[in-house]
């Protein structure tokens, strides 16, 4: 188990609860008592810690190595999945995945970003920055989702879009507009989740839907703490400072009315029960698209837009309509 | 005296605007490094006599040089900015704003003007650098989603001149979410048949180039412009190598594919008109 730092106080009572177990086992003893003891002692300093988390410690929740990826989701959710690779322009990129699946008989394209679970495969993923072509793979896979009206879901999870030489060569932007532009018209629906981070363009990239939930200890944000630090405060020291003014947590953004709601995590986080946090996706997901797809299409549309179109808090003035 | 302060003042008029382009007597060209007066400069669109450097101009500078006899109409001029977050950093989002509007004598980093061009319709919105770096907030987003709802109601064309660091950080949230706002609206000025003219203006980055700005039907730029989605200084402290000269700038977007062309200052009007007739005909036509 990786224990972040504000999860300390978790670590040794594991280890404690390791270590009676084993004593019992060794000596044939009845440590059931204790275990009990310990074993509630974990759960209330589990919610201690986890009902009073900070913007930070969410972004150091959300970035844990151990939590589910696109990937699992899909094993757990899913049967007869065929990923698809490629955007048929220059490569297949690693970052963003996708494919046709089936949900309890239900067929959906996934697509979503994916990134690595050990050092090797983080690097093939790129840590989950995607290259325009994965956004252009991505909007591949939705328009076939739109020929054949299969609903899209979209598992939004990466630090950013990949900042580099290649990607500017390639239009990194124009990818990512482009899909803003083609997910506005998509005739079906397509149900948004951040299943971790929800770093700027490149997480709005495939994050433009009719619906959008996040995950209990995600974030969503213009820009990363870290690099939000670094331009406002220029120093990378004040990463907790950004992620508090950013107010990037799944509550901020429900209570700013710009998500349609929270997915609640198992106590300790996704990680401590990935089968678990699939399952509650899933039945939500069911739920979603069984009343997306009941819905009319250009309708839907209609909605869409309209629910971006009201995004936005400003003040107005009195003034005279100057002319030069 | 600022716009905003003259109007907090409620002493209004139909004045002409502060430009972004330097005051004083002499202009010392920060490319070549040589010296003119501001009149040949202004005689020359704002272009260094001695190396056509592209001086940076505001909103209004390219509104009185690209309408029939300078004449247009300030749109949507009333909505502001607001520190709704309660942002700070090493200053508030609040002082950031009040400097802003004292400094400069626009309402924010876009305003939106209806003039003429040859006689034709055309609904302008750009940006001002001048204007916490022409960063995209609500109040960005907003413009934009009226201004095109107008482009609708009278059957105007549109142009954006993007000149922006990209996304407001002191919005958060709210300022990403107007990257979808403005491709969405978007697709209903498309769904209309009203062409909508892109012009990336030094620089275009960030969440502005993401979105709107590559959407035009047709992306055109100025010579020399920064145009890119991450800023080179990122770029270069992620990749850590030395990026190739002239990267990132309007030549090599064009060379890449992602820019029509290029316009010389002096050239804008009259390409402008041409691009508008063409579409005028075009519509006339089917
Ligand atoms: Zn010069």
């Amino acid at each position: 188990m990786v224990f972040l730092d504000f999860e300390k106080p978790l670590e040794s009572l594991f280890e404690k609860l390791d270590k009676i177990k084993q004593v019992g086992e060794d000596g044939d003893i009845d440590v059931s008592e204790m275990v009990k003891e310990i074993e509630t002692k974990i759960k209330n300093t589990q919610k201690t810690i986890y009902e009073n988390l900070t913007g930070w410690q969410k972004v150091q929740l959300s970035r844990h190595p151990e939590r589910p990826y696109s990937l699992y989701y899909v094993e757990e959710m899913t049967k007869a999945f065929t990923e698809l690779h490629g955007d048929r322009t220059f490569k297949d990129d690693k970052a963003i995945v996708g494919g046709l699946a089936n949900i309890d008989g239900m067929s959906v394209v996934i697509i979503g970003h994916q990134k690595g679970v050990n050092t090797k495969m983080r690097q093939f993923r790129n840590f989950g920055m995607a290259n325009p072509e994965g956004y252009r793979k991505a909007l591949r896979l939705m328009k076939l989702a739109e020929r054949f009206n299969i609903p899209v879901v979209s598992l939004i999870d990466t630090p950013g879009a990949f900042p580099g030489i290649e990607a500017e060569e390639r239009g990194q932007a124009e990818a990512i507009a482009r899909n803003l532009f083609e997910m506005a018209q998509l005739k079906v629906p397509i149900l948004c989740y951040v299943i971790g981070e929800g770093a700027s363009g490149g997480a709005i990239g495939i994050g433009l839907g009719d619906r959008i939930y996040m995950l209990e200890n995600t974030w969503y944000s213009v820009i990363s703490p870290e690099s939000c630090s670094s331009i406002l405060w220029r120093s990378w020291d004040h990463k907790e400072k950004a992620a508090e003014a950013l107010k990037l947590t799944a509550d901020d953004m429900y209570n700013f009315g710009i998500i349609d709601g929270i997915i609640k995590e198992p106590l300790g986080g996704a990680h401590t029960e990935p089968a678990a946090m699939a399952k509650i996706l899933k039945k939500h997901i069911k739920k979603e698209l069984a009343e997306l797809m009941d819905m009319n299409p250009q309708k839907r549309i209609d909605q869409r837009i309209k629910k971006y179109s009201k995004i936005g808090e400003f003040d107005k003035v009195k003034i005279k309509v100057s002319q030069a | 005296m600022g716009w905003f302060k003259r109007l907090k003042e409620g002493i209004q008029t139909a004045t002409q605007n502060k430009k972004e382009a330097p005051d004083g007597l002499w202009f010392k060209c920060k490319s070549c490094n040589e010296t003119s007066t501001n009149k040949e400069l202004k005689e020359n669109f704002f272009k260094c006599p001695f190396c056509n450097y592209h001086v940076r101009i505001g909103s209004h500078d390219y509104f009185e040089m690209i309408y029939d006899n300078g004449k247009f109409v300030d749109l949507f001029n009333n909505l502001v900015s607001k520190d709704f977050l309660d942002w700070t950093d090493l200053k508030s989002y609040s002082d950031r704003l009040t400097t802003a509007h004292e400094k400069t004598d626009v309402m924010d980093s876009i305003s939106v003007a209806y003039g003429k061009v040859n006689k034709m319709p055309l609904v302008i919105a750009a940006m001002d650098f001048s204007f916490i770096g022409g960063s995209m907030g609500s109040v960005m987003g907003e413009k934009i989603s009226m201004a095109i709802d107008y482009c609708i109601e009278v059957g105007a064309p549109f142009m954006i001149i993007s000149k922006s660091g990209g996304a407001r950080m002191m919005e958060s949230a709210f300022s990403l979410m107007q990257m979808a706002k403005t491709s969405a609206k978007l697709t209903l000025l498309a769904k209309n048949k009203l062409p909508y003219f892109s012009f990336l203006t030094d620089p275009t980055t960030g969440g502005v180039t993401a979105s709107f700005a590559m959407l035009g039907d047709i992306n055109f730029s100025e010579p020399g412009a920064l145009i890119g989605f991450a800023g080179p200084r990122v770029i270069k402290e992620t990749i850590k190598k030395d990026l190739p000269e002239g990267f990132q700038r309007s030549e090599f977007l064009v060379e890449h594919g992602f820019l029509d062309f290029i316009v010389d200052r002096k050239d804008l009007t009259n390409k402008i008109g041409e691009l508008l007739a063409f579409f005028n005909s075009a519509s006339k036509a089917s």
